[in-house]
């Protein structure tokens, strides 16, 4: 996890923790409280993007434990068990058994990343998920971009090329 | 339909299915890992490594919903077996080959595979139905891939061409082996899990691939009757890919990572 991500990540826990806790005292366990802890668990691959921004928390039910839904972002993230001891790890805080459970109903899709996320990609130099008519390079804005690879470096990423400003970059797959 | 519900003859048709197609996916993962650092093109090293990762994760999860099924251990179902005991389609055993012989086999399973997991996605089985809807938002980008190549060697006068045009002869007499007829089909077509008869998911495949085939002036590979052998003899190219993928495994048996 790279510094930036990590301060990004005690930013929102903090705001979450304020808007969801009343009292000084012992976090209250609620779907609010573990949900703003969960925007400090940031993607081991998009350091910069919590799994609640990139979409991957599904239902979170608070009950004898506190059960969260995970939707991978692909079936062979090979990031999942480390997203699972992390969530297990950041929310263990609270006063009851935590319980992690991968699921693929309903399918992660790259549009549940939130305007946050969205935003925090950009500044990455990540373009959001787009047709190839419709991307534009997150440098310069140049619509004069070109695919140069459905695949890269993640299984969640494409490859282009900005004609503009004569930079690569890369983009989330529309899933 | 849970898993505690479901009849004895509807598990071992749902082992038969699930099996197979985890092997498949697993075999051609394994394939398209030993262009990694090789391949014809930077993107395409890149593009075949991230095919490669998709398809044995694909395979991880369905040997995982085969090991909840038979209370059994993925990583033992994926690695414990001997050469003969594997299922896969013998369109994926004819070896590396060169690009050309990549692109025809990696065509020609993805377009079948394709025509499989839609006749799974409406089934009433939700562990599988699930996984298999999942499973068709990744795959839309291997035929995306698979596809613009196959169509740039066939229009590709000369040696891409005649590659292509020698790798699909070779490949022909397999070619719709991924449709091999599973003993429990009929029970699992009952139950609602699986649409149709593998007969008559060929005939599918058939009918998505013959335009394409047609237009590029190329002959469609024939329908052979070879139910018995379609997913045995697997013969030398995987008994070497099999030593390949097990090497770890075998230096250590038991290891948790």
């Amino acid at each position: 996890m790279s510094e930036a991500g990590t301060q990004v990540g005690i930013a929102r826990a903090r705001a979450g923790a304020m808007a969801g806790a009343s009292s000084s005292g012992p976090t209250a366990t609620t779907r609010a409280t573990v949900l703003a802890a969960l925007t400090e668990v940031m993607d081991p691959e998009l350091p910069m993007v919590s799994i609640v921004d990139l979409g991957m928390v599904g239902s979170v039910t608070i009950g004898p434990s506190i059960d969260v839904e995970l939707l991978p972002t692909y079936v062979g993230c090979p990031a999942l068990d480390l997203i699972r001891s992390a969530v297990t790890q950041r929310l263990a805080l609270f006063d009851r058994p935590v319980r992690v459970m991968p699921t693929f109903h309903p399918p992660w899709s790259s549009d549940r990343i939130t305007p946050a996320g969205l935003a925090a990609l950009a500044t990455a130099g990540i373009a959001p998920p787009t047709d190839d008519a419709e991307a534009r390079c997150p440098l310069c804005a140049s619509a004069d971009v070109v695919r140069d690879s459905l695949f890269g470096p993640t299984q969640c990423r494409s490859l282009y090329y900005c004609r503009s400003c004569r930079q690569p970059f890369e983009a989330i797959k529309p899933v | 339909m849970t898993m505690t519900t479901l009849r004895p003859a509807i598990v071992a048709g749902l082992t038969d299915l699930i099996g197979t197609m985890a092997d498949d996916e697993f075999v051609i993962g394994f394939s398209d890992s030993e262009w990694t650092g090789i391949a014809p093109l930077l993107e395409e090293d890149v593009a075949m490594s991230s095919l490669a990762q998709d398809e044995l994760g694909h395979a991880a999860a369905l040997y995982g919903l085969l090991a909840d099924l038979t209370g059994s251990d993925a990583d033992a179902l994926a690695y414990d077996r001997e050469p003969g005991a594997y299922r896969h389609a013998r369109l994926l055993d004819h070896g590396r080959g060169d690009w050309a012989m990549t692109i025809a086999r990696r065509y020609l399973y993805e377009t079948a595979d394709a025509v499989r997991l839609e006749a799974l996605v409406d089934g009433s089985w939700a562990p599988l139905a699930e996984l298999c809807r999942k499973l068709v938002r990744e795959e839309r980008y291997h035929l995306m891939h698979v596809g613009s190549w196959f169509g740039r060697l066939a229009d590709t006068p000369g040696e891409p061409r005649d590659r292509l045009e020698t790798a699909l002869a070779v490949l022909a007499p397999d070619a719709g082996t991924v449709f091999t007829p599973l003993d429990g089909e009929t029970g699992l077509i009952d139950a609602g899990i699986l649409a149709a008869s593998m007969s008559e998911l060929e005939t599918r495949w058939r009918s998505v691939i013959g335009p394409t085939f047609a237009r590029h002036g190329l002959a469609i590979p024939p329908r052979t009757d070879r139910p018995a052998r379609g997913r045995t003899d697997h013969g030398a190219p995987f008994d070497w890919l099999w030593g390949e993928f097990n090497t770890v495994r075998r230096s250590d048996p038991g290891a948790i990572w």
